[in-house]
């Protein structure tokens, strides 16, 4: 896809993102829109999603920010793994979309939700692949805030320990969390310098920027190491009244707010 | 007379040649005995230092990419420490793993109450989905984890650090949601698991010599229960004891109350920790301590 075809097809996921939590009344726009970008190029652009002799999906993802969900059932729905009119159930009794990812749902690898637990998981199927010489890699994406927890940092170093340069996390720095900013909250600060004092192939970019996306990605390729791509984002990106507001963190909107964001999607 | 967790360390070796086995740890292979599996498969070993969330974590992705997957810590930092990992992580995205857990209960002995892990059974079998059991000796231990192998979904396996007499032989059958009964006495029926299966075994040999005549049940499937056989134990004898290196609360004991109470209601003499924390000393004389002895089992009849 060229990077204009990208985009568009991010503002379709927006769309859907905002659509979905409007019917829901309820789940996590704020993050969802911050990652779109990242999950579009990986998805649309990057991933094999192809199954290998063993059955396993030859390229894996785990949304390790669960909460996030919106925005990976979109793409899911977009490349065909569920229905596109089973967006709007979200978070209802009788659906199988979940308020946040279950690997019951075809085309998520893993259930996700509890913060912290997505990088361990990533770092067992990169090294089952590596222990089968399969090619493949493994993809992650964090919150900034779900770094506070300590397992991810165990994780950091496991990803080291066994070299694994065949899985790339994505950070999605927004910068703010449900108590505010992450600054205040518990700072993260120094990113780059703590991620390669855990030895890790660290990349910082823009975080909405297709071009830099997925020049990151490739750039991974002759790491040798664990690779982190710290993508500068923000909160609510593509609706104004939500950009850069941790209110939006998990929060749906109302009515006149929905219609207004989709106006804002449609320019 | 071997213990569980040695059992296990054997089991790994006997299945280490298949390639698709990979065993983890957190810095304690050498306890946990998952050393012999790391001594001649290091590839296969993943230890993931002292880690055990990440142990969790790490052990469900290879188990999620096809492999079959132990994992082993002691039963405190895998039912405790990792529990929301074990929860959300393994049971809930129904990940085919087997969480190998020694060093449970108060039979750690010396290391005291911060690693004599009373609640593990409790906390296991409130997670949907999640299989626990509890093998009693060498055989059943190697028995259940062939078993397990071969069973989907998560399994939580309690392991004992002592040495425990030799219970079954070969003969024996082992199935997910099975039991195992001794004798056919009326008197009474001693429940038990684990550890406290030899106890109760003892008790009932000396019970014999009394003329009471009672039968034991080694419930090592603690979930799936063996309902039928509780109940059926239940209807044909007289007086019902349960025994387990564990709380009480939550427990075995627990447990058959709780079936009792809806399908056949009937006094339980529950013989466990009672609501305490454990304690240091070795393991034959901590027993002593909290009641988990042939002579506190004989008392209740």
């Amino acid at each position: 896809m060229t990077i204009e075809q990208l985009e568009e097809k991010s503002k379709e996921i927006r769309k859907d993102i905002i659509e979905m939590v409007y019917n829901a009344k309820s789940g996590h726009p704020g993050g969802s829109l911050s990652c779109t970008d990242i999950l579009v190029a990986i998805f649309h652009e990057k991933m094999n999603l192809n199954l290998d002799n063993n059955g396993n999906r030859i390229d894996k993802f785990i949304l390790s920010k669960g909460h996030c969900a919106p925005a990976y059932y979109a793409v899911l729905a977009n490349k065909g793994f569920i229905p596109h009119e089973d967006l709007k159930t979200l978070r209802k009794i009788d659906s199988y979309l979940e308020g946040h990812p279950s690997n019951k749902i075809n085309g998520v690898d893993a259930s996700s939700g509890s913060l912290g637990q997505g990088l361990s998981i990533a770092n067992g199927m990169a090294i089952a692949k590596k222990l089968d010489n399969a090619k493949g890699k493994v993809y992650c994406v964090l919150g900034d805030g779900e770094i506070q927890e300590g397992q991810i940092w165990e994780a950091c170093m496991t990803a080291n320990k066994y070299k694994l340069d065949n899985l790339i996390a994505f950070l999605d720095y927004n910068g703010l969390q449900i108590d505010g900013s992450i600054k205040d909250v518990k700072s993260v600060d120094k990113l780059k310098e703590k991620f390669e004092s855990f030895g890790w192939y660290v990349q910082e970019i823009d975080g909405h920027n297709f071009e830099q996306i997925l020049n990151a990605i490739d750039n991974t390729n002759n790491s040798q190491k664990p690779n982190i791509i710290i993508a500068k984002t923000i909160k609510g990106k593509g609706i104004s009244f939500m950009e850069n507001n941790a209110g939006w963190h998990g929060k749906a909107p109302s009515e006149e707010e929905y219609n207004l964001a989709m106006k804002e999607l449609s320019k | 007379m071997k213990s569980t967790r040695k059992a296990y360390g054997e089991y790994l070796l006997e299945i280490g040649e298949n390639p698709n086995v990979v065993v983890l740890d957190a810095d304690l292979a050498a306890a946990t005995k998952t050393d012999m599996f790391m001594k001649k498969y290091p590839n296969r070993h993943i230890d993931l230092g002292i880690a055990e969330q990440d142990l969790v974590g790490t052990a469900c992705g290879l188990a999620l990419s096809g492999k079959t997957v132990f994992a082993s810590t002691f039963a405190m930092f895998m039912a405790g420490r990792a529990y929301d990992q074990v929860r959300n992580t393994a049971a809930y995205s129904h990940v085919n793993v087997n969480l190998c857990a020694t060093h449970a209960g108060v039979m750690v002995g010396e290391d005291g109450p911060t690693h004599q892990c009373i609640e593990d059974v409790a906390l296991m079998n409130v997670i949907p989905t999640m299989k626990v059991l509890s093998p009693a000796d060498d055989i059943s231990t190697k028995k259940i984890l062939k078993v397990c192998t071969h069973t989907d979904g998560p399994k939580y396996i309690r392991l004992g650090r002592s040495d425990l007499d030799d219970i079954y032989d070969d003969s024996y059958e082992f199935k997910i949601g099975g039991s195992n009964i001794f004798g056919n006495g009326t008197d009474g029926t001693i429940f038990a698991y684990g550890s406290t299966v030899s106890i109760a075994l003892n008790a009932q040999k000396e019970l014999m010599e009394k003329g009471i005549n009672v039968r034991v049940v080694d419930l090592y499937s603690i979930k799936p229960i063996d309902k039928d056989t509780i109940l059926k134990c239940a209807k044909e004898t007289k007086k019902l004891v349960s025994i387990e290196d564990h709380s009480i609360i939550g427990g075995i004991g627990s447990i058959i109350s709780n079936i009792l109470c809806e399908e056949y209601p009937k006094r339980l003499e529950k013989i466990g920790i009672n609501d305490t924390f454990g304690k240091s000393g070795n393991w034959k004389e901590v027993y002593k301590y909290f009641g988990l002895t042939k002579e506190n089992i004989i008392s209740k009849f």
